[in-house]
């Protein structure tokens, strides 16, 4: 199904064939066939109506200077804006006067006004459902001042001098060009400074769309001349600072929005960053914690949609994490008749259904269908046509909730039964020999204390069973009434079964003292093996029968070591062949190899059986194979290459403990519905498609993403916007069947503008990273970088084309809302699935690629700009927790200690000159030169430093999904490889050019189309 | 000269042989005239508590096809030390541990008196003796408490060293691991899957490391001139074996050292625990769970004594073997079904049984089946499981009836010295003198297909062959040999020549110990010209009846029914033809001398029995009771053919009477004994006192006395009999008197009660032929010259 999708263009032109006008320059490219669909990008840019090239500028095309004074300084007035949008309940505020945000000197014609603004609602009262901005746009715009786009000049030379002080409060385009606009620096700075020439505090000038920056270069040839190909030594002239600085648009989103409350009870409005510590109080869309999209304002028609090549998307987590200060989602019953729902389309009741009639009657949002209202669901409207109990109704009023679900919506229309847990533990030799056996086995015996209830529950509905296997499955009856444990041997590989219809899952409060004296026994048992052939598939099949004996749902625990190669359906053998790397065939590698996987996977999602893999390697297991059943049926894979029971053991038990007690919904099955004129296209996640329109999860949790690309069908209206309602029916832990429903509302504009300015960076590159991750199981490497390359300058010079004011062509001038993307594609693009290398494991890159996918926004953005804080200045006392800065080499100073993680790794970097104050205040050493080797752990010392550290790194922890394991590296040691290949804005270690490279190159991508 | 019952009785005593024919006609010409063939029942390991077992090993015969065992019918050169054997006439030295033999001091094997004599083997290891329990799970609770009481209860009885191992099916089939602590642990096996006794190995973990000996293998090329590679590789092989075994011993453990752990798991074996809706029958794994235990013996312990002793509650419904489907709607076949074609499994589980039967049998191993449930369990596509290796059939309709729980126990009985009551891997070789060769046997037996001077070309049952295999025997099993007289009618035999026939049976003695028993007999020739009387004196109408009734119910069994009835009277009609004094064509002439008289009734009573009829039978009963029929002795065979009726009336002492309706009279208390069930069936008037309470009350003793009478001996009976019988008390027009009445002779019926006048009796509403009608439609067809 994946054969297109990669990227939005591609299916703009492929899947809608009437376009035909731009077939042509858009059109699957000859020069690129494999990738036609997508690679079509850079010829077709020349292709769109050169017309609307000039259209949005603000600023005569001809001065750049002027406005761009004005607009200079993004951050400061985005921060203002958004402050004074959102205070806290305010929001029924009357708008503030458009004015503020308009800050160019010369106002931009109304009309591009309007369609800046035409997604703000903030100003009204109303309900969310109708918007006026058609009519009144000016009342309407008020803040949402759109924030200006960014301008960059990388390769400023010499006299750009970075400003000494490299500390977060630094804006990032430090110096101005000398042939720049002046403008541009003027607010300098300070970011914290309302900027704006003028009006209100905080609001910011830019009207303009574009802004910028301007590629101040030299000239164009000087420029572009010393980019891309040769990194040398030019660059080493540039300055990181005058480039856009992820760190930077972090800290101001949190400076913006930190603590603030955001209130969605706005159509298409721009969330904080994923980064960003807010609070959301649902009026009417859902969270974004639950869904956020690439952009809050789509194109009114798919000729937009497709000259941008913004892919539109969204990213779906419908298990996110909700904090204790945010209301849980409302459980809505509809009795027996089961949640009401649109006749036609069958969206689910929702806040923008519209009451008609009297409310006898009500529109779909949708379809546009008009339905009756069931007569126990009736209820009269008030002056503004509205439900008198649209505030006791959850599904009324709110943007997301949960419904109870009929037997309709069941299996077998059967109440479902609570789900189960299986615990399969590989015993092979290694797996005793390591300890693992054991290690599990005790940590069991507590964990299972902590199962995932159900809310209010005493104790958890989820039952447990036990398997230990290597060349022969073992499965345990510990049913309450016996007196000991029962051990049944299956070797039978062909047909795997379960061998006993009860007392194999348990209730553990009830067997406790069977399931206990059972973990005692095992790992006693298996002392004496020296069997060190495992299989794989019969195991996860053994779940998938015991399900279906026990007729209900659940999740496989795999415990693994090694690779599958006893005789037995799903044998593997090594197929790790470095020599494919780099070649047409390395998406082989990335490949699983046997169809039996697929068939288990499709078992595995049609019982509702899903799969963790905990593997404990030491040497390749085909990671792409093995995987390939967890990363279908929502299931997470972990790795412990070379497990070693003293550094990696807790490392493990925390990923265990994290895995076992996470929140999660089993035998879903989602639904993804639009409003007329789009629809949603593709799907990305630990999923399961049997159709194009339902995705099926085994099991989703509170860490699993899935993203959706969306299409247009027809042109969207401006007015209406665009509606989203996302279903996912599933089972909870205690067995109940469930309707999750998220709604959200988006605008729409036939303003491009409009859209680089709703963009949502962090959004955008989870699905460049997800369909880029796809698209390397079809194609070479090479072009799939190619492509990324190719859409990220097409989509900028877009931007450019008709957003921007003119400027020189030399200036690259990037939208504010998108001004560090090139970073986090640059950082995809060396990521190790992208890198086409013979000194990077397979199994390595096989499971990056898979844990990506199911990634939500929040891990993609940490994976692909890990965070970096430098400890050894911190102010211990202090709360707050030291902020990141950028991940650079540069950055890192000889006597400085860094902490870097990025959700899968966890470094604590120690220069060659750390003060040896800080050394013994974290280890009780007395210089560097006495700390062991191989230290993973900080130990415990009653000193600030040592306590302020541990807690850090604690808080990460358990913040973050997985668990990582705590690497220590001292400068200029051997491990220190690793940790530099985290720092995304150098040289990749393994090929793959610095961010200051990368977006010098990408500006020639773009010079090269615009002209 | 003692008469020929005295001779006969003399020699089933000592030899444990009853021969149809005690004088043999000299030539294949007049054989083959005599109708009944000159045949044996002989009972291998008939009971002699009075024959001590001699500690060295027989001499035998040096003539490579003939390795016939030195006998009292060899004749001797004492002087020269030599030995003539009387089968092929071999002259042989006698080794040197006989250099002291003479005249008088002669080793018992040339006693007259040791016509049979049993050599203990001194080679070779003790075999322990192996019992794999198999049990089925899939029964009510009642039946699998009793029934694990029951196989508790045996562990006692078992000889501390026996290996023991236990195997459960229900729709999963277990094989249990014994002797593990804190945890019971059982590798399963899916019923739906036959495996192959390879494939078992190594899914049980059986098979031998191939690296080891890979490794020897490499080794030995290397180094062949080490001096001590031959000690080297023995070194390894014994390393192998205790490897295997100790592999083999998670499964099959010595009794003393798991007693207590195989108590608890037997305690804590549940009903098979899957789900059966209604209308289905509970899936049982039986085909898979027989092929199981077939294997790991075969992989474990070929060759050595071991019982597969299989218990069952219901048919098997699931995988390979099985015999009707889950659907309870769907009855298991019938004779019906089968006539017509119906019973659609029948073939394929037989076929399965087959295969596991000579599989069992190959390596020695004796498969015992305990059937009981209320339906039938299909014995029929069972029963070669049993009968071809000797194993044990019994059928009862519940674990929790004393007809089980005894008969499971008696299965352990032990003989004076202590030992079991059983032996196991026997093998029978027959060696005959020139005139007669062996046809056959028919019996608990497999064909060793052991070709040799003795066999004869014409098949009698099993044949071509002049070994058999018994897996499994006691005292009491008895296999029917057929002979042929090859002899030519123009090679007379010379006055006072003998026929010598040998049986050489090799076992494994429940001691553990190997012996070989052997029987040497001769017989008279006799010209059947001149000396038909002497031959026809020498009929022994008993064991004629039952090998005549062995050969019928074998080929009722291989071929289809109405043919054998049919080939039964033609041979009854010859015989008498051939011994029948009468005139041609005058019925009423018709005499039959004393030896020939009680042949017919035999037949008649052969004809309606179970053995041949299937009308009112299951097809499990009717293989089970052929079952019993193919293996018991003369006397309970004969039992079986024409049940015992004993009479207890106030007119004199309990008497045996007729089996014939007109025993039956108000005033008796009839005992009948049909060697399946005992019956006590009180008359009309005596079941109305019995109602009335008479023997309760005082000055009633005698009647007290007159009921308790036929149940003391009645008791008796079943405390001796293996397998139990079933034990019926009924009366006068009571449901269970049919057992009764399907016995006796209907001399009354329906038909005629009313013209036989005054008889007492009872009518049988049947419209069988009664004796009479038999008779004298025999002797028509006997006298008739177009006959």
């Amino acid at each position: 199904m994946s054969e297109h999708g990669y990227v939005a263009a591609t299916s703009y032109s492929q899947a809608q064939p009437g376009l035909g006008g731009y077939q042509g320059g858009f059109g699957a490219a000859p020069a690129q066939p494999h990738y036609g669909h997508y690679g079509g990008a850079p010829q077709a840019f020349t292709a769109p109506p050169t017309a609307v090239q000039k259209f949005p500028t603000s600023s005569g095309p001809g001065l750049p200077p002027p406005p761009g004074t004005g607009h200079y300084n993004p951050n400061s007035q985005q921060n203002g804006a958004h402050m004074q949008r959102y205070p806290p309940a305010t929001y029924g505020q009357p708008p503030q006067p458009s004015y503020n945000s308009m800050a160019s000197p010369a106002p931009p014609p109304p009309m591009q006004l309007t369609n800046q603004m035409s997604g703000m609602n903030l100003g009204n009262y109303g309900p969310v459902q109708n918007p006026p901005s058609a009519t009144s746009p000016m009342a309407q715009q008020p803040f949402r001042g759109p924030p200006p786009p960014n301008a960059v000049q990388p390769p400023m030379p010499p006299q750009m001098a970075p400003p000494a002080s490299m500390s977060m409060g630094q804006p990032y385009p430090g110096a101005p060009p000398p042939t720049a606009p002046g403008g541009f620096h003027q607010p300098g700075p300070g970011l914290a400074g309302p900027p704006g020439p003028a009006g209100p505090p905080g609001y910011p000038q830019q009207g303009g769309p574009f802004m910028g920056g301007h590629m101040a270069g030299p000239q164009p040839g000087g420029f572009p001349g010393g980019l891309g190909p040769q990194p040398g030594p030019p660059q080493k002239k540039l300055d990181l600072d005058s480039i856009p600085s992820t760190t930077q648009v972090i800290e101001d989103d949190q400076a913006r929005h930190g603590g603030q409350v955001f209130s969605t009870n706005v159509r298409g409005q721009v969330p904080p960053l994923v980064t960003t510590n807010f609070t959301v109080q649902d009026q009417g869309h859902a969270s974004p914690r639950f869904i956020r999209c690439t952009t809050y304002s789509f194109p009114r028609t798919a000729e937009l949609a497709k000259q941008c090549q913004v892919p539109l998307a969204c990213v779906i987590k419908p298990f996110a994490r909700v904090p204790k200060n945010e209301a849980p989602l409302y459980l809505v019953n509809h009795g027996e008749n089961g949640p009401i729902r649109c006749n036609r389309c069958k969206a689910y009741m929702c806040p923008y259904m519209q009451f008609l009639d009297g409310g006898r009657r009500y529109q779909c949002a949708f379809c546009s269908c008009v339905n009756e209202v069931p007569v126990f669901y009736f209820q009269h409207l008030d002056h503004m046509g509205r439900r008198v109990d649209f505030y006791e109704r959850a599904e009324l009023s709110l943007g997301s909730y949960e419904m109870v679900a009929t037997l309709d919506y069941c299996k077998n229309n059967k109440p479902p039964k609570p789900p189960a847990y299986i615990f399969m533990i590989d015993v092979s030799y290694n797996n005793i020999k390591s300890g693992l056996v054991r290690l599990i086995c005790d940590e069991l015996k507590t964990l299972l204390d902590k199962l995932p209830r159900e809310e209010g529950a005493e104790s958890s509905a989820i039952k447990v069973g036990f398997v230990t296997y290597n060349k022969t499955l073992h499965f345990y009856n510990v049913k309450s009434s016996l007196s000991q444990p029962q051990m049944m041997v299956v070797s039978d590989m062909a047909e795997m079964y379960v061998p006993l219809p009860d007392g194999f899952l348990v209730d553990f409060q009830e067997s406790r003292a069977l399931v206990c004296n059972l973990l005692s026994q095992i790992p006693e048992m298996f002392t004496e093996t020296n069997e060190s052939e495992t299989v794989f598939a019969p195991v996860i099949q053994a779940g998938v029968e015991a399900f279906k004996e026990a007729d209900c749902s659940g999740k496989l625990f795999i415990f693994h070591s090694s690779m599958p190669t006893a005789e037995a359906p799903g044998k593997l053998k090594n197929r790790d062949d470095k020599k494919l790397v780099n070649t047409d065939k390395e998406k082989t590698l990335f490949q699983p190899l046997k169809a039996t996987y697929e068939d288990l996977s499709k078992d595995c999602v049609a019982q509702g059986c899903c799969v963790d893999l905990f593997l404990f390697p030491n040497q390749f297991v085909d990671v792409a194979t093995m995987a390939d059943v967890p990363s279908h049926t929502g299931g997470s894979v972990f790795k412990y290459n070379n497990f070693q029971m003293d550094t990696d053991g807790e490392h493990f038990l925390r990923d265990l403990r994290k895995e076992v007690q996470k929140s999660i919904g089993f035998d879903g099955i989602m639904r993804v519905r639009t409003s007329t004129g789009f629809r949603a296209t593709d799907f990305f996640g630990a999923i399961h498609m049997n159709n194009t329109t339902d995705v099926e999860m085994a099991a989703v949790d509170c860490d699993k993403a899935v993203t959706v690309e969306f299409k247009h069908d027809d042109a969207l209206s401006e007015e209406t916007g665009a509606f989203i309602q996302c279903a996912l029916l599933y089972t909870t832990v205690g067995g109940q069947r469930r309707l999750r429903i998220l709604n959200l509302g988006l605008n729409c504009s036939s303003h491009l503008s409009e859209l680089y300015k709703s963009c949502e960076t962090d959004t955008l590159v989870n699905f460049f990273a997800k369909s880029a991750y796809r698209a390397i199981l079809n194609q070479p490497l090479k072009n799939v970088r190619d492509i990324l390359v190719n859409q990220t300058a097409h989509m900028l010079a877009c931007y450019r084309k008709n957003c921007a004011s003119a400027s020189v062509a030399s200036q690259l001038i990037l939208p504010d809302a998108m001004k560090v993307f090139p970073v986090y594609i640059n950082s995809l693009m060396k990521t190790p699935p992208l890198t086409g290398s013979t000194e990077l494991a397979t199994d390595e890159r096989a499971h990056q690629r898979l844990a990506l996918m199911a990634m939500a926004v929040e891990d993609s953005q940490l994976l692909l700009y890990p965070r970096l804080t430098s400890l050894h200045y911190m102010d211990v006392s202090n709360e707050v927790p030291p902020a990141p800065t950028r991940c650079s080499e540069e950055r890192l100073t000889d006597d400085g200690v860094f902490l870097l993680e990025n959700g899968h790794v966890l470094f604590l970097w120690l220069g060659q000159a750390s003060p040896p104050d800080v050394i013994q205040g974290l280890f009780n050493v007395p210089s560097l030169a006495h700390l062991q080797a191989h230290v993973c752990a900080l130990p415990e010392l009653d000193n600030p430093l040592s306590k302020k550290v541990r807690a850090i790194v604690n808080d990460l922890l358990e913040k973050r999904p997985r668990s990582m394991k705590l690497q220590i590296v001292r400068q200029k040691d051997r491990p220190e490889m690793m940790f530099r290949q985290f720092l995304v804005e150098d040289k990749g270690l393994h090929g793959g050019t610095s961010y200051m490279d990368f977006l010098c190159h990408v500006h020639r991508e773009i010079r090269q189309l615009l002209t | 000269m003692a008469t020929f019952p005295e001779y006969i009785a003399q020699n089933e005593e000592r030899d444990g042989v009853r021969f149809s024919w005690n004088v043999w006609p000299s030539s294949r010409l007049e054989a083959t005239r005599m109708v009944v063939p000159v045949a044996a029942l002989f009972t291998p390991l008939k009971e002699r508590p009075d024959l001590p077992p001699i500690q060295y090993e027989p001499v035998l015969c040096s003539r490579a096809t003939c390795r016939a065992v030195l006998n009292p019918l060899c004749q001797v050169d004492y002087r020269a030390k030599l030995w003539a054997c009387n089968f092929c006439y071999q002259r042989n030295q006698f080794p040197p541990s006989y250099s002291g033999i003479s005249e008088v001091n002669q080793p018992a094997e040339l006693l007259p008196q040791f016509s049979t004599i049993e050599y203990v083997v001194q080679r070779g290891p003790q075999m322990p003796l192996v019992f794999l329990y198999v049990v089925d799970t899939c029964m009510e609770e009642e039946d699998l408490q009793a029934l694990k009481e029951s196989l508790q209860m045996s562990l006692s009885l078992l000889p501390p060293t026996a290996l023991v191992g236990l195997i459960t099916f229900g729709r999963i089939v277990h094989v249990h691991e014994l002797g593990c602590e804190g945890i019971s642990k059982s590798y399963v096996f899916k019923g739906t899957k036959d495996l192959s006794a390879k494939q078992l190995q190594e899914m049980l973990g059986l098979a031998k490391p191939a690296a080891s000996s890979q490794a020897r293998g490499s080794q030995a090329p290397q180094q062949p001139q080490y001096n001590r590679c031959g000690a080297l590789a023995l070194r390894g092989n014994v390393a192998d074996q205790i490897l295997w075994r100790v592999l083999a011993s998670r499964f099959l453990q010595p009794v003393q050292k798991v007693d207590m752990n195989l108590t608890d798991l037997l305690g804590e074996l549940q009903r098979d625990s899957w789900p059966v809706v209604q209308g289905k029958r509970p899936l049982r794994s039986l085909g898979v769970a027989m092929s199981i235990a077939v294997g790991l013996l075969e992989c474990t312990f070929p060759n050595t004594g071991a019982r597969i002793m299989t218990f069952i509650g219901g048919p098997a419904t699931h995988g390979p073997g099985m015999v009707v489907g889950d659907e309870l709607k769907t009855p298991i076949r019938s004779w019906h079904d089968i006539e017509k074609g119906n019973a659609k499994f029948m073939k394929k589980a037989a076929k399965h049984y087959e295969s596991l039967a000579s599989r069992a049998s190959a390596s020695g191993h004796v498969m015992d089946i305990y059937a009981c449930a209320l339906d039938q369990t299909g014995l029929l596509e069972m029963k070669c499981c049993a009968n071809n290796t000797g194993g044990y059939m019994v059928m009862a309709d519940s674990f929790n009836t004393s007809l089980f729980k005894q008969t499971f126990q008696r299965v352990f009985s032990k003989d004076v010295q202590g030992a079991f009551k059983m032996a196991f891997a026997a093998a029978l070789e027959v060696k005959t003198s020139r005139e007669v060769k062996v046809s056959g046997a028919i019996g608990p037996c497999v064909s060793l297909n052991a070709k040799g001077p003795c066999v004869s070309e014409n098949e009698i049952g099993c044949g071509g062959t002049c070994q058999w295999k018994m897996c499994g025997l006691d005292p009491s099993t008895t296999l029917a040999l057929y002979f042929e007289v090859v002899n030519q009618h123009n090679a007379p035999i010379p006055q006072g020549g003998r026929g010598a026939l040998q049986f050489v049976t090799q076992y494994q003695h429940a001691s553990g110990q190997r012996r070989i028993r052997v029987t040497t007999i001769a017989r008279n020739w006799a010209d059947a010209q001149t000396q038909i009387q002497s031959i026809a004196a020498s009929f022994d109408q008993e064991a004629a009846a039952i090998l005549m009734a062995r050969l019928a119910v074998y080929r009722a069994e291989t071929e289809e029914g109405p043919d054998v009835l049919r080939w039964l009277d033609r041979q009854l009609i010859r015989l008498c033809q051939k011994f029948g004094d009468y005139h041609k064509d005058d019925p009423n002439s018709f005499r039959f001398s004393e030896t020939f008289s009680l042949y017919p009734q035999f037949m008649f009573h052969l004809r309606r029995s179970p053995f041949l009829q299937v009308f009112n039978n299951s097809p499990d009963e009717s293989s089970y009771y052929r079952h019993q029929f193919n293996r018991q002795e003369l006397t309970q065979a004969l039992i079986m053919i024409q049940p015992v009726l004993y009479a207890y009336s106030f007119q004199g002492p309990p008497e045996p009477v007729l089996l014939d309706s007109s025993s039956i009279l108000p005033d008796r208390i009839l005992l009948m004994d049909t060697f399946f069930q005992i019956l006590i069936y009180h008359g009309e008037t005596v079941s109305q006192w019995r109602k009335a309470g008479y023997q309760e009350m005082a000055g009633y003793e005698n009647f007290r006395h007159l009921l308790q009478a036929p149940v003391d001996d009645a008791q008796e009976l079943l405390h001796s009999r293996f397998p139990m019988p079933r034990y019926i008390d009924t009366e006068h027009g009571g449901s269970q008197a049919r057992f009764l009445l399907s016995k006796v002779n209907p001399s009354q019926t329906h038909n005629n009660m009313y013209t036989w006048g005054q008889e007492s009796g009872a009518p049988i509403l049947t419209d069988d032929v009664s004796l009479q009608v038999f008779m004298d439609h025999l002797k028509k067809l006997a006298v008739s010259s177009a006959a």
